[in-house]
């Protein structure tokens, strides 16, 4: 910055000690991440040993060929999909012209829906409450009970709301009323295309949230065809449904195919858990820029 | 544009029946924006505010063929059966320790981190730990559950091999209830600081570089520079996170917790939203757990209200 100023001895301290201390984060953060890679591609004895902890060893790609064999796994898969792509549109169809709607000032009302809906940010229902009425709509086992009651989140609509306000100049608007266009047209062909970084912030945090969200699909479906991914991920990971359970007498070769299977079940996890992260972490460095945004616009005061 | 008008040509009494007209106007001109909000609205009323009507339960004995409406009055027998309980001081502890682990932890770190990646100059070293420290906040909660419980294993984690090569004896992370909210709190610092972080760091990029500069020329040291002029121009924005922060002490994120929690942990890892769940949901006590998650949501709204004051008090950073 000041380059004519020369750093002093103490200054020098303070800066390497600040990069150790940036490092050690990176390496912190860093290194759960690396690990898992490693383990999903090592043999699963060398990586239950401890021997393996940083680089991949004994190669074998048996986790991802079993994770690919596994049907409940691709069926969690495409649930996913589908509840992800269908519930994040939903999730823009509700928030984007509220939020344009909030953010006119000539919006008669406009303090009324806002207090209506900030409200919700303090005080709820609560679980059983909110139970009973997607149970009393008959949405229970179906994907619009995971979809639905989500549809719409207080805090985006704010930051697009935001986002209208300090974005959009106002003349736009008066100038297309001038010239006799309705708000649905300047909303549809003026305003949106002029908000691209808005709808893609909102898409990739609804999209991020329906993605890894797994609550609302253990209390809501029944039926474990309709399962999303991270409740099939639950079964594997948490429930452990498909490590081997001991139990009872065995003879010696029974019980070197159970340890096998087991070895097998921890190394299926870590390449399920590569799998079902790698969409969300790929695409992020490259949205990177837009996930900082939506939080910087939405940590202006609004 | 009329408003102008009107102020210009002095007229200070405008009819009342033309103000009414006026308002009219302006809604029936913008009937469209009403239309961009009905689904929002609806949603809301819907699914936010039915549910607070549901409430009621918690001062009925719900029986489901009578429905919500039907069902007969109970009073408050549900809330004193909870506070009767011989549970109820262990669900309010672990809830509340849990969170202000978590806030003693998780609030300062966010900060310090900012303020060490703002004095990194170095472009592309800054820009990497960044994009990996924010990463883990996009891995799913599951996800997250199953990275610990596979890490802390006794038997083939990670970590246990670790603390074993330092000569440690690895205790029982998943088991072992002593444990258990140290794993809870630590795991989502890991998962959260690096995301925390961007917040301060919008602060910080508005710290005025003059500042720095008339520092420097005062001999001012870097160390310096960041107590007095970095710390300063975050303040506003660490106080309105602590504020929303307390205002959520006990909601515990209570996913995570449930999918952490087992029969051996359970005297440390049981908060009043896991509680809700399996009472509400897993034993089909509905007026029961939603008393017990009334309780909860009122004393959240309470802390809110009340740091909120006491911050306005002393500064003026308040939410509101």
């Amino acid at each position: 910055m000041v380059s004519a100023v020369k750093e002093t001895g103490r200054d020098k301290v303070f800066v390497i000690c600040n990069y150790i201390f940036v490092f050690l984060a990176f390496i912190v953060v860093a290194y759960p991440v690396l690990y898992m890679i490693s383990a999903s591609i090592s043999d699963p004895k060398l990586v239950g040993s401890g021997e393996m902890w940083l680089l991949p060893k004994g190669i074998t790609f048996e986790g991802y060929e079993r994770v690919f064999q596994n049907s409940s796994i691709w069926t969690g898969y495409g649930n996913t999909i589908l509840y992800t792509a269908v519930g994040t549109l939903i999730n823009l169809f509700v928030t984007l012209p509220a939020a344009y709607a909030l953010s006119r000032k000539d919006f008669a009302g406009r303090n009324f829906f806002m207090g209506m809906f900030m409200v919700t940010m303090f005080f709820g229902g609560g679980l059983v409450p909110t139970y009973l009425l997607v149970k009393e709509l008959n949405m229970v086992n179906t994907m619009w009970a995971i979809i639905i009651p989500s549809a719409a989140s207080i805090w985006n609509i704010i930051v697009s709301r935001t986002f209208f306000q300090s974005s959009i100049p106002k003349e736009l608007q008066e100038a297309a009323q001038i010239d006799g266009c309705t708000n649905m047209r300047l909303f549809i062909k003026i305003i949106l295309p002029l908000s691209m970084p808005i709808i893609a912030v909102m898409g990739l945090f609804y999209g991020v949230g329906n993605w890894n969200s797994y609550f609302s699909a253990l209390i809501y479906l029944n039926d474990a065809d309709k399962y999303p991914l991270q409740l099939v991920l639950r079964q594997i990971l948490v429930l452990q449904e498909m490590s081997a359970q001991g139990g009872g007498a065995m003879d010696a070769s029974s019980a070197a195919a159970l340890n096998n299977k087991a070895e097998i079940a921890a190394l299926v996890k870590y390449a399920v858990i590569i799998v079902a992260t790698v969409p969300v972490i790929a695409i992020y460095p490259f949205l990177q820029r837009y996930f900082v945004q939506g939080v910087m616009i939405g940590s202006v005061k609004g | 544009m009329q408003e102008t008008k009107r102020i210009l040509t002095g007229s200070a009494l405008p009819g009342l029946a033309k103000g009414n007209n006026k308002a009219w106007k302006r809604v029936l001109q913008n009937w469209e924006l009403y239309l961009f909000i009905a689904p929002a609205f609806f949603y809301f009323l819907i699914f936010h505010y039915g549910p607070m009507y549901g409430i009621q339960i918690a001062f009925k004995n719900f029986i489901p063929t009578k429905g919500i409406f039907g069902s007969p009055w109970a009073g408050f027998d549900h809330f004193i059966r909870f506070f009767n309980s011989y549970y109820f001081w262990d669900l309010l502890w672990n809830t509340l320790s849990i969170s202000l682990y978590e806030l003693a932890i998780g609030f300062p770190l966010p900060i310090i981190l900012a303020l060490a990646f703002n004095e990194v100059k170095n472009g592309f070293f800054k820009r990497t730990v960044q994009t990996v420290t924010y990463a883990p906040h996009f891995i799913s909660v599951v996800v997250m559950a199953g990275m610990i419980i596979t890490f802390l294993s006794p038997s083939t984690g990670i970590i246990t091999h670790f603390l074993e090569w330092l000569g440690f004896n690895a205790p029982q992370f998943l088991t072992d209830p002593s444990w258990f909210k140290t794993m809870y709190v630590f795991s989502g610092v890991w998962q959260g600081a690096g995301w925390g972080t961007i917040i301060y760091l919008a602060a910080l990029s508005g710290v005025d570089p003059q500042q720095h500069e008339a520092a420097i020329i005062d001999g001012a040291s870097r160390f310096q520079r960041v107590r007095h002029i970095n710390i300063p121009t975050i303040v506003p924005t660490m106080t309105i996170l602590l504020i929303l922060n307390m205002g959520s002490l006990l909601g515990v994120g209570f996913e995570k917790i449930l999918l952490l929690q087992n029969p051996l942990n359970m005297e440390a890892s049981d908060v009043i939203s896991t509680f809700v769940y399996r009472s509400g949901l897993v034993d089909a006590q509905y007026s029961f757990s939603t008393a017990v998650g009334l309780f909860n949501s009122v004393v959240n709204a309470i802390l809110l209200i009340v740091v909120n004051q006491i911050v306005r008090r002393t500064n003026e950073n308040s939410l509101w």
